[in-house]
């Protein structure tokens, strides 16, 4: 896939940051043109995983850019941080699975929201996730 | 910072969602909500999230623990408005609210909320006086 | 490819020259095969606008119809191909239009019959193909739009939804529930409580042939997210086959309630939202 147009990144230092991701998202998402439905799942994962980013991961920073792959319009959003990374992936990737007694449905959530998840993360060395959402 | 109003409508608290909840928004409405039920003794909490394009893990827990803690001041929470984008989200998230009440409007939702206490509106006839010993 | 300053600089003085005639020989060769089509009026107007693109793009940098200062040929061309695929040209008409340019160019050049081809025809030739090309590309996203507005369209009329009861609603799916079409139905039940405000929804399969996991994750999905909104669904119409199918399948229901008929659904929703359905006696006829 290509990236059409410069991305645009925000820090997640706060709240409010949060908040800023997923307006940026949905931005993003109007301009690629996603349907309502897939615009809503987008926004939501990106919530949930830039909340990831500050609760765990000790703040970080979002890059949310559009993408083509030669058919279609996507948007891809990039999750960074230099926390403590997730030690057993696989266990953190289960629904459920919670650290910070929330309902655990973030990483594993977010992932069937988006039609490409991926995850890069080792214990102590941070945590990147990206997902893109394609139109239809 | 911002802070959600809680209004007061007969024996009913209303809630209505506009903006694009911080988390700590979130967590002060929580607060704020408990308090005026015990202030007011409100029998019942509307939250209208028609106006929320999404609701994911966080508003999901906020509306479940708002939900508990007004059953256990006595008080029924039903929430209204949910977007069909979202209920298909949440679907997808496999977020269920438990505990939490639904319905698609206000209307619904007080006819609910009347429905779980009968007779509290109009005034209760088991409100009788205790008879009096013989002195 | 790119043409010399030269080639350029003969061309659009021919063009420059000739424009009349060459706008005449075109719509000629393109009233052949849009005989019928279109009136002589628009067909000179359209000729003129492609022969404009083509000025252009010999004024441009290199690179013809794709160089970078040539957006406006790029911009017209776009928007007379939207017009033919939203009238319904056929490919061949739509490349014709362009094309035509070449054979105009000759045949008012070999005026004398004498069957020679002009300097630089080949220069021009690979730029009228691209521009060709272009318009055939625009014409052809085109088309793709219109149709899956239309399959849209018609997926939106073959969900109809029909108010039963203050506060119940039912919606009859009627044949192949695939993927796609089993969203676009989800996504029009939802909308439809939220529009109705109906507490109950039947939702009838009697018109589904068949129900396959999918189909029945859908149906799932569907009634989970209404009850989510506050709305419950009963599923009816469930016929002999598609209940074996379900249990060999292993689909489970949970407490979502399925009835056989719409009309037993009807009575449990009305049950259900209170209402008390009696017989009077009726005395003679």
């Amino acid at each position: 896939m290509t990236s059409v147009d410069a991305p645009t990144k925000q820090p997640i230092a706060s709240d409010q940051d949060v908040v800023r991701v997923r307006q940026m998202v949905r931005q993003a998402a109007l301009t690629a043109k996603l349907p309502l439905v897939d615009q809503t799942k987008l926004v939501t994962a990106a919530s949930e995983l830039a909340r990831n980013t500050l609760v765990h991961g000790g703040g970080g920073y979002a890059r949310v850019e559009q993408v083509h792959n030669g058919r279609r319009a996507g948007v891809r959003v990039t999750f960074a941080d230099e926390g403590p990374g997730i030690a057993d992936l696989d266990l953190a990737l289960t629904d459920g699975y919670t650290t910070g007694g929330g309902l655990g449905l973030g990483l594993s959530g977010s992932r069937r929201l988006c039609d490409e998840f991926d995850i890069d993360t080792a214990a102590g060395q941070g945590t990147r996730v990206t997902v893109v959402k394609w139109a239809r | 910072m911002d802070r959600v109003p809680v209004l007061k409508i007969g024996e009913i608290l209303l809630v209505s969602i506009q903006i694009d909840l911080e988390d700590h928004t979130a967590m002060q409405l929580q607060d704020d909500l408990s308090h005026r039920i015990v202030e007011t003794g409100a029998h019942g909490v509307v939250i209208d999230i028609s106006a929320l394009e999404i609701v994911d893990s966080f508003i999901g827990r906020m509306l479940s623990t708002i939900a508990s803690v007004s059953r256990v001041l006595d008080a029924e929470t039903v929430v209204v408005g949910m977007r069909p984008a979202v209920a298909i989200t949440l679907v997808e998230l496999g977020l269920s609210l438990k505990g939490v009440r639904t319905a698609l409007n206000v209307d619904r939702a007080l006819e609910i909320l009347a429905e779980a206490r009968p007779g509290v509106l109009a005034g209760s006839a088991a409100d009788e006086p205790a008879a009096e010993p013989v002195p | 490819m790119s043409l010399s300053a030269d080639a350029k600089g003969r061309l659009s003085t021919l063009l420059g020259t000739r424009q009349d005639a060459i706008i005449k020989e075109w719509t000629a060769i393109a009233a052949r095969t849009l005989r019928g089509r279109q009136t002589e009026g628009e067909l000179v107007h359209q000729v003129t606008e492609v022969f404009a693109a083509l000025d252009t793009v010999l004024h441009t940098g290199d690179g013809g119809i794709h160089a970078a200062d040539a957006g406006e040929a790029r911009a017209t061309l776009s928007e007379l191909s939207r017009q033919w695929a939203r009238r319904g040209f056929s490919p061949t008409e739509t490349a014709t239009l362009v094309f035509g340019a070449k054979e105009a160019v000759v045949g008012v050049l070999d005026t004398e019959g004498r069957g020679e081809v002009p300097v630089d025809f080949m220069d021009l030739s690979r730029l009228v193909d691209d521009m060709g090309l272009f318009t055939f590309e625009t014409y052809t996203r085109a088309r793709e739009e219109i149709l899956a507005d239309q399959t849209e369209q018609l997926l939106e009329l073959s969900t109809p939804v029909v108010k039963l009861w203050e506060g119940i609603v039912a919606v009859p799916l009627i044949g192949t529930l695939d993927s796609a079409r089993a969203q676009v139905v989800m996504e029009k039940l939802l909308q439809t409580l939220v529009d109705t405000g109906a507490a109950y929804a039947i939702v009838d399969i009697t018109g589904v042939p068949a129900v396959d996991t999918q189909v029945a994750q859908h149906i799932l999905k569907t009634v989970v997210a209404a009850r989510l909104m506050g709305a419950e669904c009963v599923i009816s119409g469930i016929r002999p086959q598609i209940a074996q199918t379900v249990v060999a399948l292993g689909i489970e229901f949970g407490d979502i309630v399925t009835k056989a008929t719409l009309a037993d659904a009807l009575v449990h929703t009305l049950r259900a939202s209170g209402v008390q359905i009696s017989r009077t006696a009726r005395k003679g006829f």
